[in-house]
């Protein structure tokens, strides 16, 4: 009796949350998935029935190389990013409390300016008359000819830029609660202070860090602002595709396409992976130990 | 054998703060040695000190004829087991025990040699998967203890091992501790702040206070002849008496206590005459009893009072008897029902009995310490601020 009366308590407490998940992310997924499957009709709208005309278009002969750049752009950012997150996190966790606030404002700080603006502010800092660009000149490092600017090497320095507090943010919080007795612990045992990092540290945060690759590489994956900004024509990516497909062409079953193909992008490898540990952990309990 | 493991005037200071004062110990191969003291002693830092994980401003420490004062944790013959014990928890207890044969480079076939083996000497034979969350706490300190012999190290530094455990499995852990010890023949060094602990494990103790050694010794030695009131306070429970030496004969010395008969003493301080001494008489060294025993030797002392307390715990009975201006604790062993002690009550008139041999004389006394005898009334935070307070004002009276 008791336990049902929980559970009724428990479907009512998790009603709102589930009510919002359906609503405003089940339902569009659903959706752009669905979209793809429809005609387009001359004004920009969806025509009448259904058809696998969209599906066989991404064929785009222009089409791979953007998706292979997406690809390894994202996966360029998510890496330099999380490489550099772990350490910080690693440092922000053995700092004092005073130390560490102060870093922590000063990584949570740009939030508070426009993203739009930042981007901006990277135009100028990178820009052909700009600072940066006139003290590489001087020192000598590169030609007057050379741009920094509107090229893929310009969106991927903006993108590790724009997620490295993303990144950040979920290692350190899985590092604050690390307990770093174990590293002694380790080094006791005979380790150095790399297999200590590598044994104990990294596998001990590893949720913190997988958070991290998620929250970074799905954004940098759908990212369109950034190579439109300071990006150039032959620096596209999936993004502004799906962004000019909209926007530009009216054609919202390409841009749901694309959308879906992204998305499934992610999704696969995530459960794959999820598979393989399952697999992994399986194999592991048969066989009694590693 | 001898000395195996030496601290040479190790000194630690935390700013303005010394941990450590210029302390010098040295162990035997083999033994078991406790660092004994109330929280605050020194007595972890020292045994960071000896796993590497903290340098000494001063002072040198020696295994095994080498100086490995600056020889990093990692490459030290030495292993600790942690407070916490500092398991790994993404690993099984198989990985965890393994987990120094694998940092080390072992290969494949020492691991499999190996881990169980030690599965076995720590009786955890079947839990290898387990992950450290799903042990109860007296296996993870198995766990702690296999993973830290494996790699079979010259010392084992043991820090408040038993600390986490509740009273009962402290009592088991102790005795398979000690098994262990047999079995691996590696030196012990244990840190605790638990007399008991400390005097049914080990070898030798080195009571530590304010970062200073007090006393080193077996644990007979410091409970029979401790050198100041802290040793005699801390370790067990007795009485102290403040009197003035008045006859010597040979070996032998008569002692005046205020609103006492004359006390006979063993003389192994030799004192003088005229001297102002204080002496520790622990309470089971009296015999009580209701009617006037005969002394017919000498070097036999009998006091008369009237009992305020009693305590009846079983194996022993506890009195607390005044006479005149002085409250002596009393423990009297039942060995057998019904016996004479038994008829002792409230207000009664007793006479209490102890030898010339069983008070002993203290080289150092400080009223405080009398705050860490027993008192019935004191929670053990209370007890810890007492001890706190106490050194501090000791050391301001040095």
């Amino acid at each position: 009796m008791k336990s049902r009366l929980r559970n009724i308590s428990n479907w009512i407490i998790g009603a709102p949350s589930f009510v919002w998940l359906v609503v405003f992310y089940a339902i569009p997924i659903v959706l752009v998935f669905l979209l793809a499957f429809k005609p387009v009709d001359a004004y920009g709208g969806l025509g009448e029935g259904w058809t696998l005309k969209t599906i066989l278009d991404l064929r785009n002969p222009s089409y791979p190389a953007i998706i292979w750049r997406t690809f390894w752009q994202g996966i360029v950012s998510t890496t330099v990013c999380v490489a550099v997150a772990i350490p910080i996190s690693y440092q922000l966790a053995r700092m004092n409390s005073r130390w560490k606030n102060v870093i922590l404002l000063l990584i949570i700080v740009p939030f508070w300016t426009n993203f739009l603006v930042r981007i901006y502010a990277w135009r100028v800092f990178l820009h052909a008359d700009g600072i940066f660009k006139n003290l590489l000149v001087a020192i000598g490092l590169i030609e007057e000819s050379t741009t920094l600017l509107y090229n893929q090497w310009a969106v991927l320095v903006v993108m590790i830029y724009t997620y490295i507090p993303f990144a950040i943010l979920p290692i350190y919080a899985s590092a604050e609660k690390f307990d770093f007795s174990l590293i002694d612990a380790a080094k006791d045992l005979g380790a150095s202070s790399f297999y200590a990092f590598r044994r104990v540290f990294l596998p001990v945060i590893s949720k913190g860090i997988w958070t991290a690759v998620m929250v970074v590489l799905i954004p940098a994956f759908g990212a369109y602002l950034i190579p439109d900004l300071v990006g150039g024509p032959s620096s596209e990516l999936v993004g502004d595709k799906i962004a000019q497909r909209v926007f530009i062409d009216r054609n919202l079953p390409h841009a749901s396409a694309l959308s879906a193909l992204l998305m499934l992008a992610v999704f696969l490898p995530m459960l794959l992976g999820k598979w393989l540990n399952h697999m992994r952990r399986r194999r592991q309990t048969r066989e009694g130990r590693t | 054998m001898g000395e195996f493991l030496r601290f040479e005037n190790i000194t630690k200071r935390y700013g303005q703060n010394t941990v450590l004062d210029n302390v010098t110990l040295e162990i035997q191969a083999g033994e078991v040695f406790s660092l004994l003291g109330p929280s605050g002693c020194g007595k972890t830092t020292l045994l960071r000190i000896c796993g590497g994980f903290e340098p000494p401003d001063e002072g040198r420490v020696i295994l095994d004829g080498v100086d490995i004062t600056n020889v990093p944790a990692n490459r030290r013959a030495v292993r600790t087991v942690f407070q916490n014990y500092a398991l790994f928890p993404h690993l099984s207890v198989w990985e965890n025990i393994a987990f120094g044969l694998k940092a080390t480079g072992q290969d494949a076939k020492t691991i499999l040699e190996k881990v169980p083996k030690y599965l076995e000497l720590v009786q955890l034979t079947g839990y290898e998967n387990r992950k450290p969350g799903q042990l109860s706490g007296g296996q993870r300190q198995r766990v702690a203890i296999a993973r830290a012999l494996i790699n079979r190290p010259k010392v084992l530094l043991l820090d408040e091992p038993l600390a986490a455990l509740d009273l009962k499995l402290r009592q088991r852990m102790l005795i398979e501790l000690d098994t262990i010890h047999d079995d691996v023949g590696i030196t012990f060094l244990f840190v605790t702040h638990d007399q008991q602990e400390a005097m049914s494990i080990s070898d030798h103790i080195a009571v530590l206070r304010n970062g200073r050694v007090e006393q080193i010794g077996t644990p007979t030695e410091l409970y029979e002849a401790p050198r100041t009131s802290f040793v005699a306070a801390f370790i067990g429970d007795t009485n102290f008496f403040e009197g003035t030496v008045e006859t010597i004969e040979g070996d032998y010395c008569t002692l005046n206590i205020d609103g006492f008969p004359e006390i006979q003493l063993f003389n192994d301080k030799k004192v003088h005459r005229g001297e102002k001494i204080h002496v520790s008489i622990r309470p089971e060294k009296f015999f009580i009893s209701a009617v006037r025993p005969e002394v017919t030797d000498a070097k036999t002392n009998l006091l008369h009072g009237k009992v305020e307390e009693v305590i009846y715990v079983g194996p022993h009975t506890r009195y607390w008897v005044r006479v005149q201006d002085w409250r002596v604790s009393v423990v009297q062993q039942h060995h057998g029902y019904g016996l004479d002690e038994r008829r002792i009550k409230w207000d009664d008139e007793v006479w209490l009995r102890f030898g010339a041999d069983n008070a002993y004389m203290l080289e150092h006394y400080a009223e405080v310490d009398e705050q860490l005898l027993a008192l019935p009334d004191l929670e053990p935070e209370e007890l810890e601020a007492v001890v706190e307070g106490g050194t501090q004002e000791v050391g301001s009276a040095e």
